[in-house]
């Protein structure tokens, strides 16, 4: 019936010569003629609050797109609540954004337990559930969850470059891997397996996990050692990565050192772990480094730069998080673009999954976010880095889809 | 052999933060016979005071006595202002307090610093010690601080009044009151020397964990089962406990349980002597006539 709907009405438009836009106007609640509604939940205060950044910097993007016009006409209100990354608190602001506020759709939700704990709810009450702040894997899945969708390279997709780099360069290496035994942790270790497919099971040497409530993983890291591995690949989060980093300095084990993006930070990581003890450290990049000197003059940044004194002024400059929230939402404001005058939460969905070479100018050179409807995962592609001292150093090709 | 030697090492070193932590734990049991839940916090809290002095400008020692002498003070004020109160109330409430303490002081510091991790200097050299590859010359260097700590506080005991003062208070505060020692001081001044020797423990341990407003929640519950484990009013024992926690944790972690019942190993210790020796391999054993 729908289906026939469609070709009716726009005949019947093109025989009243209004224009096809106007007549296809639809809208689910959330969106109308002057206004899309958007909700978001970001860890404002809490443990994770240093992320808390994104969500004013996404805020201040949109204000930026309102005062030029809006998209398609309307304006972008995004009502953003904070969760203290925790997931309990998480369910209640999301349900409060659906049914309270009503929201069309809900943007950028961070961290991996709190999206978990409304990944379901999302589905089913069938609200979009955007370019999770997150890099699980199980964000892309479109047949079980076809609601929810994640932005970044997700950690399997990253566990499995590091495991090509390995095979194409080293590929008899010893290889030891120290994990955190959660679902992070899990993901990336599964990532890198099927990475190394066949040879995982003679490759890996030693895998030691820890619990995030260890005060230190120098056990570990001397059960790695003793392995006699050549090649580390470090799945921590940042204050476990750089106790892990000065540890194997400190013992003089010095194996091809992959660290996890997810601790990439030259500030919160490696500084504290010594920058001297970091150099030859290799990790994936995906965007550009707005603090390095080799990007200064780029127009992303100079770009980003300029909108940052104007729009958010008391945001640093320094945050990666700045720069990256920066980036996101204009891959939201083009899915809303994309989406013309059918906002109804079934075609956003759609044009989400239909991406087709899009590029956020924060990417590094050759990466494109590309989505389908078997497809939830946009960014796919990085790029392999190597740490010299001061900052991450690109080499190679951009390597994944 | 080797890989045993590096955990038995690697273990004297984290055993050597627990020994600190229970020490302080040890102190507080002493004076007010509660185990004192903010004790990790306490030190968390003090250690950010000597980051702040040091990133002034500060050199370093000048700020390490600094902070000591601080946080004595907190200590004192803290015992004073917020535990006083509740003194005679059920053991509970004060556990509450505790709690309560705990909460506050890692939200006001994740607060005002972030929870991101920040490095903290060592006043021992980078380089290892003679050459040796297995532990840093800051892990060892902690241990021996706490030894130094350890020491002290038997000298004070032992052989000054006011240590002997502050002994009779804790043990039979009736008798000192009538010979005319003031208890509820001697009260004040064990939780003024407990919260001074978590901040040597805090600053010793956060060069090696990174300081971050949580950096004291896993090393807690080791020094828990390091106190008990050692005997709860023992100031040595801890100390032995605090060593033994941690080379039993790596030793077992690495070679027999794996590492993800590293954690098991502190709680199994805790019931099992709680139930078995509950006064510790070196606690008083209490025997109350009816």
């Amino acid at each position: 019936m729908k289906r026939m709907l469609v070709p009716i009405a726009a005949l019947l438009s093109a025989a009243l010569a209004s224009s096809a836009a106007l007549a296809q106007k639809k809208y689910d609640q959330g969106a109308s003629d002057k206004e899309i509604l958007v909700g978001n939940i970001n860890p404002y205060s809490g443990p994770a609050s240093a992320y808390g950044t994104i969500g004013r910097t996404i805020a201040a993007y949109f204000k930026k797109v309102n005062e030029e016009g809006g998209v398609n006409g309307r304006q972008i209100n995004m009502i953003s609540y904070d969760d203290g990354y925790s997931p309990p608190k998480t369910v209640e602001m999301a349900r409060k954004l659906v049914e309270q506020d009503k929201v069309l759709l809900i943007f950028q939700s961070l961290g991996t337990p709190p999206n978990s704990a409304i990944h379901k709810y999302m589905n089913a009450k069938k609200v979009p559930h955007l370019f999770v702040a997150t890099g699980a894997t199980k964000w892309n899945d479109p047949k079980t969850f076809p609601w929810t969708m994640g932005w970044q390279p997700n950690y399997q997709t990253e566990a499995k470059i590091y495991a090509q780099h390995i095979l194409k360069e080293k590929p008899n290496a010893k290889i030891a891997v120290l994990y955190q035994n959660d679902d992070y942790g899990k993901d990336y270790l599964q990532g890198f397996k099927d990475g190394l497919g066949a040879k995982a099971k003679t490759m890996i040497v030693k895998e030691a996990s820890y619990e995030v409530s260890d005060p230190t993983v120098d056990s570990q890291m001397a059960q790695l050692q003793a392995s006699g591995a050549d090649t580390f690949f470090n799945i921590t989060i940042p204050k476990f990565a750089a106790q892990a980093i000065r540890r194997a300095w400190d013992s003089g084990w010095k194996p091809v050192h992959y660290l996890n993006n997810v601790s990439g930070s030259i500030g919160s990581t490696l500084k504290p772990a010594g920058l001297d003890k970091s150099v030859g450290l290799i990790t994936t990049l995906y965007l550009k480094d707005q603090n390095d000197k080799a990007w200064a003059n780029d127009p992303a940044v100079v770009e980003w730069t300029a909108f940052m004194k104007k729009y958010y002024p008391d945001g640093s400059l320094l945050a990666t998080e700045n720069f990256y929230g920066w980036n996101v939402a204009q891959t939201l404001v083009q899915v809303l673009k994309q989406s013309g005058n059918d906002l109804t939460r079934a075609n956003v969905m759609k044009q989400a999954a239909s991406l087709k070479g899009f590029v956020v100018p924060g990417l590094l050179p050759g990466i494109k976010i590309n989505t389908s409807a078997s497809d939830f995962a946009p960014i796919e592609s990085v790029q392999l880095a190597r740490f010299n001292g001061t900052d991450w150093v690109r080499f190679g090709e951009i390597m994944g889809k | 052999m080797d890989a045993l030697l590096h955990q038995i090492l690697a273990g004297l070193a984290t055993g050597g933060i627990y020994a600190s932590v229970a020490l302080a734990l040890v102190m507080i049991y002493q004076a007010t016979h509660l185990v004192n839940f903010a004790q990790g916090e306490m030190a968390m809290f003090s250690t950010y005071i000597a980051w702040t002095l040091i990133n002034a400008g500060m050199p370093y020692w000048g700020a390490f006595f600094l902070t000591v002498a601080f946080s004595f003070v907190f200590g004192v004020v803290i015992e004073r202002v917020v535990i006083r109160p509740v003194e005679n109330s059920p053991v509970l409430a004060v556990v509450v307090v505790f709690i309560a303490l705990l909460f506050i002081l890692n939200s006001i510091i994740g607060w005002i610093y972030t929870y991101t991790i920040k490095p903290f200097p060592s006043p021992f050299p980078e380089q290892p010690f003679f050459g040796n590859k297995l532990m840093s010359s800051h892990e060892m260097g902690a241990i021996g601080v706490t030894l130094v700590v350890l020491l002290l506080l038997y000298a004070f005991f032992r052989f000054t009044p006011l240590g002997l003062a502050m002994r009779a208070a804790a043990q039979n505060p009736e008798s000192s009151r009538l010979v005319g020692i003031r208890v509820g001081w001697m009260l004040a001044l064990g939780w003024g020397l407990a919260a001074a020797i978590g901040s040597v423990a805090g600053m010793m341990v956060a060069p090696i964990v990174f300081l971050d407003p949580n950096m004291m929640g896993g090393v807690l519950l080791y020094a828990f089962a390091a106190a008990l484990v050692g005997g709860i009013d023992s100031p040595g024992g801890a100390v032995f406990g605090g060593f033994l926690v941690g080379v039993l944790e790596n030793v077992l972690g690495a070679f027999v349980i794996g590492n993800e019942l590293k954690l098991a190993v502190a709680l199994v210790l805790i019931i099992g002597v709680l139930t078995v020796r509950p006064s510790g391999f070196f606690g008083k054993v209490h025997v109350t006539r009816v």
